[in-house]
């Protein structure tokens, strides 16, 4: 019976429970309803049919994820103290490779015939100790819910506080979900640290940090030279690439916003507000395939026929694609914030007899900076963690250099290319990718708090 | 008197410098057009370059031949049938030396043979460049309909085989077809072939089902399809429909309605707002260290993906389900709380039904990031050729958007630059339908207060 089963039939009883506790608390109820004298229920009987199903489920269902969370593990130390030498003695990747191989030969996904006994005998232990494991987890799992079942349902009466009850229940639900988006903040934290920290065995961090070169080198096995791992090159390119886009997106989205916020009539930015942000939904993948195709050979033979060498992947074409991915970040944000900005502001300005122009660049915009500057380091942000746009368009080169009509890398890039096909997380090649990571995590953490808290206080500094 | 005559020189200057005003007015004024339109036409032009590459790639050039599964040529014994003493393991032994046999059959002569006759200027030393009219996908084909009917042996049956990804290229123009010989993939005789076997209607362009119905494939470029791509982000959104949305809407629920207001929820603000806007690949690092490296769960399996894409959309979830729940009047809480409803009931009776336009709206824009998310996917390893229909979540899969990563990088450009384009249509398709759900639903469920 797999754990799918165990869950199913869990389910079937669960509705089964309800019912139960439904029916004795509505009988119950009758009988209160009839008989003045008895007690009149605290709850209704849904509440107490829900609160028999919950205690008839919740336990047994933390008993099959608690087993198949900790039966694995439990089988493999049993397993390996059946081992005969010397493969009982082995530690590390050598015993993992050994219980991975017992595994398969378990689960038939080894040709017969070619296997030694002690493996045959390992592999008839394995199997006999996950089926007992599987029937004492069947057993015991049967047991909790008839228990819970049992219990509960004798629990029915009409003094029980059956709402509140399932009320702190659902609540506690509540409170669980909402610490997963924490517990995801905690888990990227503590992964990269981790394997950042074991990079920083092989490499020292002032070499990563402040090294020039970027050359990792994929080693052979226990190769001694295990190649430059700079960060500063990658870093040069993730700026070069995120300051063309910045100059592409600031300008376009920022007189769009003003255009859009101040001059325009209503119908015009009732179409072109949604459209722009079309631009923003538009998956990256596709702005990476536009730049690479069409971009990137247009740059080129523009450069050529002005004399200029620009290269068809590059920093520019990776930036200018990225400017116009985040054209509708910056104007949408500064749309807001510019609508936001109180009339009475703008009416004094008009009123004194300035123009519309003088009064939105003398007025207008001081008051809303704090706001757009929010919004730009939020498309700074955007843009020094994109991906597949510099993946497609950058040109893959980790060289220093300053030139935007180069190929480039970027951090993101370079992580892609290090966490390739098998995910052996020993060697520092793959490791770097945490670190970059890491980086790569602080630097948009930095750029967004700042941002949010900007954005944040303007807020409130209209409201 | 004096302050008549400053005042003249105010209004002078003002009225000098009108002009210049009104002009920088309208230069300015001109400025933000500008950019709007240069917005607007940048999508216009980000549309009109992917559809026009695109579009014609959902046309596939095919070919129709009367197919003569010549009996010479497939010499093979009658396909076994279970005997009713005969045990399962013999039976299947005894297939698997039928299909064996039939492996070993010269399917390419069935092809070349049934292709010949069409041909007007043939001769028998050509014979081996006949195949490279079909694509080789077809011969396997040919292949599953003798294993699925071994009656059709000796049988003529008209069929429409894809033309290979050269031959389809050739015929569409996108290739230079003044090129020199070297530097064009197909023999001459084939081009010549092609183009005569188009004139004369045995090839015609026929919308192309390949895209559709069948997994990617490496050998046969001209059949691969998306179908593994559909059905891997099916499960990855099947996944995150099912995890990040409910979640979302119950973090979402106790933060706005249950939780004191205190620095720990101002935290928790702060964190969800920027996990909102962590880039994307971080959550990959994530999915590998927690779901790969310390779970074991299987590389590029839709699951971890669907896990990734869950945690990264859930912030979207959680911030779109707050926002709803803000604008909420709390004159619907004051009335079932007055009536003596418990603050559960006040919740889940009366504010979230309420919401749920709203929730819905916006859990639809957070599936549909997911659905065109790629970075992340790649680093949980989906980056590696797969061949078949993943047939469930803990299978090899690919998704749409990493599908269209794999393609742009095929050597055959000329062949895939519309592949790709075209497997773009159908996400931004998809993307553009789940908006639309989403627009129309929020036009047609919205209340306002």
């Amino acid at each position: 019976m797999s754990n799918l089963t165990v869950i199913a039939v869990l389910l079937i009883l669960m509705g089964l429970a309800y019912q139960l506790g439904t029916a004795k608390s509505s009988k119950q109820a009758s009988r209160a309803a009839r008989d003045k004298t008895t007690p009149s229920m605290h709850s209704r009987p849904h509440h107490h049919g829900a609160l028999v199903a919950f205690w008839t489920v919740a336990p047994a269902l933390l008993l099959v994820l608690l087993w198949s969370w900790f039966s694995p593990w439990m089988i493999n130390q049993m397993l390996i103290s059946q081992l005969p030498e010397p493969m009982a003695s082995f530690s590390g990747s050598e015993l993992e490779a050994v219980l991975r191989r017992v595994h398969n030969v378990a689960g038939n996904f080894v040709a017969a015939g070619v296997l030694a006994d002690w493996e045959m005998q390992a592999a008839q232990y394995y199997q006999e100790m996950r089926a007992l494991s599987q029937a004492i987890m069947v057993a015991a799992v049967s047991a909790t819910a008839a228990a819970g079942l049992f219990l509960s349902y004798r629990q029915v009466n009409p003094q029980l506080r059956a709402r509140n009850a399932m009320e702190r229940v659902i609540k506690a639900v509540l409170i669980a979900s909402s610490t997963v988006a924490i517990l995801t903040t905690i888990g990227i934290v503590l992964s990269m640290v981790g394997e950042t920290l074991r990079f920083f065995q092989f490499v020292s961090p002032m070499d990563f940090f402040f090294g020039t070169t970027w050359n990792p080198r994929f080693s052979t096995v226990g190769g001694g030279d295990q190649g430059e791992f700079g960060l500063l090159p990658l870093l040069v390119g993730t700026l070069l690439v995120a300051s063309v886009a910045l100059l592409v997106a600031i300008p376009l989205g920022l007189l769009t916003a003003i255009y859009l916020a101040e001059y325009a009539p209503s119908r015009l930015r009732s179409i072109a507000k949604p459209v722009i942000e079309i631009l923003a939904g538009i998956p990256t993948i596709v702005y990476g395939f536009f730049a690479l195709v069409t971009v990137g050979p247009f740059l080129a033979s523009l450069g050529a026929s002005v004399g200029l060498d620009i290269r068809a992947t590059s920093a520019l074409t990776a930036g200018v694609v990225m400017g116009i991915m985040i054209i509708p970040f910056i104007s949408s944000l500064s749309d807001d914030i510019l609508t936001q900005v109180p009339k009475a502001l703008r009416d004094g300005s008009l009123g004194l007899g300035a123009t519309k122009s003088e009064t939105i660049r003398k007025v207008v915009l001081p008051a809303a900076l704090p706001g757009i500057s929010g919004a730009v380091l939020l498309a700074a942000s955007r843009a020094v963690g994109e991906t597949m746009i510099v993946v497609l368009a950058a040109g893959n080169s980790p060289v220093l250099t300053a030139n935007p009509f180069e190929a480039v890398s970027t951090m993101t890039v370079t992580i892609v290319n290090q966490l390739t096909g098998d995910n052996d997380f020993s060697s520092p090649q793959s490791l770097v990718a945490f670190a970059l990571g890491l980086t790569l995590f602080a630097i948009t953490l930095v750029l967004n708090i700042i941002a949010l808290l900007i954005v944040r206080k303007f807020r409130e500094q209209y409201d | 008197m004096s302050q008549d005559n400053s005042n003249l020189t105010v209004q002078d200057k003002v009225v000098a410098s009108l002009k210049r005003r009104r002009r920088q007015e309208k230069l300015f004024r001109t400025l933000g057009l500008g950019s709007v339109i240069l917005s607007l036409a940048l999508v216009a032009i980000l549309f009109i370059n992917i559809f026009s590459k695109g579009v014609p790639a959902f046309w596939q050039t095919s070919m129709t031949v009367e197919v003569y599964f010549d009996p010479d040529v497939i010499r093979i014994s009658e396909k076994p049938e279970q005997q009713p003493n005969e045990t399962f393991e013999d039976f299947d032994e005894r297939l698997l030396d039928w299909e064996t046999q039939l492996g070993f059959v010269n399917f390419n002569r069935i092809l070349s043979d049934s292709i010949t006759p069409l041909l007007s200027d043939f001769e028998r030393s050509q014979t081996r460049y006949v195949t490279q009219l079909v694509t080789s996908g077809e011969r396997h084909a040919l292949r599953d309909m003798v294993m699925e009917d071994p009656s059709i042996v000796g049988e003529t049956r008209s069929l429409t085989l894809l033309t290979s990804a050269d031959v389809d290229v050739w015929l569409k123009g996108n290739i230079d077809r003044s090129l020199p010989d070297d530097q064009l993939q197909l023999p001459a005789v084939v081009r010549e072939w092609a183009d005569e076997l188009h004139a004369n209607g045995h090839i015609q362009n026929r919308f192309s089902t390949a895209l559709f119905m069948n997994p990617d494939s490496r050998s046969s470029l001209a059949s691969a399809g998306l179908a593994g791509a559909f059905v891997g982000s099916f499960y990855m959104l099947l996944i995150v429909i099912f995890l990040a949305i409910p979640m979302g809407v119950a973090a979402a629920i106790y933060l706005e309605e249950f939780a004191p207001k205190n620095k720990l929820t101002d935290i928790i603000e702060v964190n969800i707002n920027n996990l909102a806007a962590v880039p994307s690949i971080i959550f990959g690092l994530l999915g590998a260290a927690v779901f790969i490296n310390w779970f074991k769960l299987p590389m590029s399996a839709p699951v971890v993906g669907g896990l990734v894409l869950s945690l990264m959309t859930l912030p979207t979830v959680i911030i779109a389900t707050r926002a709803t729940l803000r604008a909420i009047p709390p004159s619907i809480r004051a009335a079932a709380l007055g009536l003596g409803a418990s603050k559960t009931q006040t919740v889940f009776h009366h504010v979230l039904p309420l919401a749920i336009p709203g929730i819905l709206t916006g859990s639809i824009l957070g599936v549909a990031q997911a659905l065109g998310e790629t970075a992340p996917l790649l680093l949980i390893g989906m980056k590696s050729f797969v061949a078949s229909i993943p047939q469930s979540p803990m299978d090899q899969a690919t998704a749409l958007p990493v599908q269209i990563y794999l393609w742009q990088g095929n050597e055959l450009r000329n062949f895939f630059e519309a592949r790709t384009s075209a497997a773009i249509i159908v996400l931004l398709m998809l993307m553009i339908s789940l908006n639309s759900l989403a627009i129309w639903l929020r036009r047609k469920l919205e209340v306002r207060w």
